[in-house]
């Protein structure tokens, strides 16, 4: 598997009161063509603003993000959203759709905004809504459609330009858990399918199954990448797997 | 630019209702600033046409009178000196003065009720001279002393005189009321003077019936209100003005739009209707702004999750001026339509005037208040940051 995303000593730094924060400190991982990666933590841990910079919505402090071996630090804004076209798909928690354009419309989007609206890229743009099972609903506008259905017609628009990183932000927060594993599941599978690298933000930890690995953030840098099948007690309680200090219990360490 | 017309007329035309009923706003405006502008051109075409149809390339004036037309006063003996200065083509004389049509039979004796009569503008010229208008039915006036005399195109509308019909004028001298009796000779096209009809009358005959309120000089010389010249070299207006004034004392000497600016409230009234109108267009700007901006603010997370996909702003600039226009121009449309149905069936004494010039002016100012009304929901459209597709915008 060829390598799709490079991020090396990433840090991003806020301006807070008189002082600074480091909302991602020294992140570094890698993803390949054909992987999919849940990034969790809890709230505040920086994950979004990891997102946001892997989408190229925000510039690093330092360190560097590189997709298909492109910097994306280097480069201007309009080179940014170009960059977002064409190699990034997006899913987001709410708001994913253009609410007066049909979910075909939605999708077919993307085709319009790279200039390959042509009859075959058409073709996938259709075939990709009924994968989805959405067939029945390709020109409903999305206000006429549930929240589950958004999510698969978003899922659609992020894939249909084959762009190289598809992110996913909180894609099951506003769904029921049926739903929720529908969306998520199918995620997967397309990613892997069509040879896309993916990474989901995600709260729900019954997600991560369906994540070929699972980055955790906490307090902005990474806690610990794991497998799905390795034990995942301390995702849902991380300060309780934390090592305490040995000074703070009172020893000296063996030197 | 074809992703941007596409977006801005799919929007449009999914929530056409809300769409058209701004339109209708729109409109509205456009009626009323088109109203306004007819009403600007009407009045004072009411108060210049004639001046402004003028077959004169200057008009004299008694110096004192600062170019009121009811204060001048010229003896008749100026006519000559004036004709004779070199340059001078001709010149007529020209008197000002008001009568009212007796619209329907009556005899001498009777008493006449307000609605018995129409305003004119009673207008003395000599016959064959500058200030003769031209007619379009009928003969021109024939001898200095006639009754047969000429009717501008609003008082035939009006009173329904045609060629050869004899009317009578009701004239006031002192304390006391004359009726004479007038034949139309000959029908000219519109030429309106102080916001009423015009009957031509030559310039004995005026002299008779005109109110007794007209000065006459110590000599019993006749006099009129100002003298209409024609020049051989009609492009030598100025020249001719300095030299007219050089030659001859105690005038002045003005062109036909100097004239007629200079009527009394003329200015006044138009700067009035135009600051009515400049209002009415601040106003349609702003509407137009409020509306586009409550709109921008509502599709903030929209046009966020836009630019995180890749949407430039470009895109999404044009797309909004595409709605801002469409909804303009369709305003203006339906507003022109629903202008040209009630001024058809506004009463002809009502002093509005849908003139080309000015209306498509009018319209132009409206096509320009909607981008600029809008230019502020652009502005702040293009200030939303894609990160607020992921709740970390500003």
């Amino acid at each position: 598997m060829t390598q799709a995303l490079e991020v090396k000593s990433v840090v991003k730094t806020y301006k807070s009161g008189a002082g600074t924060v480091n909302a991602v400190d020294g992140v570094s991982f890698d993803l390949r063509r054909g992987e999919f990666v849940a990034l969790v933590g809890p709230s505040g841990s920086g994950k979004t603003t990891m997102l946001a910079m892997l989408a190229a919505l925000l510039r690093p402090t330092s360190g560097s993000v590189s997709i298909d071996g492109q910097e994306l630090g280097s480069m201007s804004q309009r080179e940014r959203a170009a960059f977002r076209r064409r190699k990034i798909g997006f899913t987001f928690q709410d708001n994913n759709l253009v609410s007066y354009l049909t979910a075909l419309e939605n999708v077919e989007l993307m085709l319009r905004l790279n200039g390959e609206f042509d009859a075959k890229n058409r073709k996938r743009a259709r075939e990709l809504l009924v994968i989805l099972g959405l067939e029945e609903r390709l020109n409903v506008l999305p206000r006429q459609l549930s929240g589950g259905q958004q999510q698969r017609v978003a899922i659609a628009r992020s894939l249909v330009n084959q762009p190289t990183l598809v992110l996913a932000d909180e894609p099951t927060a506003s769904l029921d858990s049926e739903r929720a594993v529908q969306v998520v599941e199918t995620l997967a599978e397309l990613v892997h399918e069509q040879n896309r690298a993916g990474i989901m933000v995600t709260h729900d930890l019954r997600m991560v199954k369906y994540a070929d690995r699972i980055i955790q953030m906490l307090d902005g840098h990474v806690e610990r990448i794991i497998s799905p099948d390795d034990d995942l007690t301390c995702l849902a309680d991380p300060d309780a797997c934390r090592m305490v200090p040995m000074d703070v219990l009172g020893l000296e360490s063996a030197t | 630019m074809s992703t941007a017309i596409h977006l801005a007329f799919s929007e449009v035309w999914r929530n056409r209702g809300r769409f058209l009923l701004f339109s209708l706003v729109v409109a509205m405006i456009t009626l009323l600033v088109l109203f306004i502008a007819a009403l600007g051109e009407g009045l004072g075409s009411g108060n210049r046409e004639y001046l402004q149809k003028l077959n004169a390339d200057l008009l004299v004036y008694q110096d004192t009178a600062q170019l009121n037309i009811a204060s001048s006063s010229l003896e008749r003996s100026l006519l000559r000196t004036v004709a004779g200065v070199e340059g001078v083509a001709d010149a007529g004389p020209i008197g000002f003065s008001s009568a009212s049509i007796v619209l329907r039979e009556v005899s001498d004796a009777e008493p006449l009720a307000e609605t018995d009569l129409y305003d004119v503008s009673l207008i003395g010229v000599e016959p064959g001279k500058p200030g003769e208008p031209p007619v379009v039915a009928g003969e021109q006036l024939q001898r200095r002393s006639d009754s047969a005399v000429i009717i501008d195109g609003t008082v035939a509308s009006v009173t329904g005189l045609q060629v050869g019909d004899a009317f009578k004028v009701r004239s006031i001298l002192g304390s006391r009321e004359e009726r004479y009796d007038l034949v139309v000779g000959g029908i000219t096209a519109s030429r309106k003077y102080g916001l009423r009809g015009s009957v031509f009358v030559p310039y004995l005959e005026w002299d008779r019936i005109m109110p007794r309120a007209m000065v006459v000089s110590e000599q019993g010389e006749l006099s009129c209100n100002i003298i209409a010249v024609q020049l051989q070299d009609p492009s030598r207006i100025e020249a001719m003005q300095n030299l007219l004034t050089e030659r001859i004392v105690r005038i002045d000497a003005v062109d036909r739009t100097t004239a007629y600016e200079n009527t009394p409230g003329y200015r006044e009234q138009q700067s009035t209707l135009m600051t009515q109108n400049g209002f009415a267009l601040i106003i349609g700007a702003l509407v137009i702004g409020g509306f586009f901006q409550i709109q921008t603010l509502q599709k903030v997370p929209q046009i966020g999750m836009l630019k995180a996909i890749g949407t430039s702003n470009g895109i999404v600039a044009v797309a909004a001026m595409v709605q801002i226009l469409l909804t303009t121009v369709t305003g203006i449309a339906i507003g022109a339509l629903v202008t040209v149905g009630v001024a058809s069936v506004f009463p002809a004494n009502v002093p509005i005037i849908f003139e080309l010039r000015s209306g498509a002016m009018a319209v132009g100012a409206l096509l320009l208040m909607g981008p600029i009304g809008g230019l502020a929901a652009i502005r702040y459209s293009l200030r939303v940051e894609p990160l607020t597709a992921l709740g970390l915008g500003p």
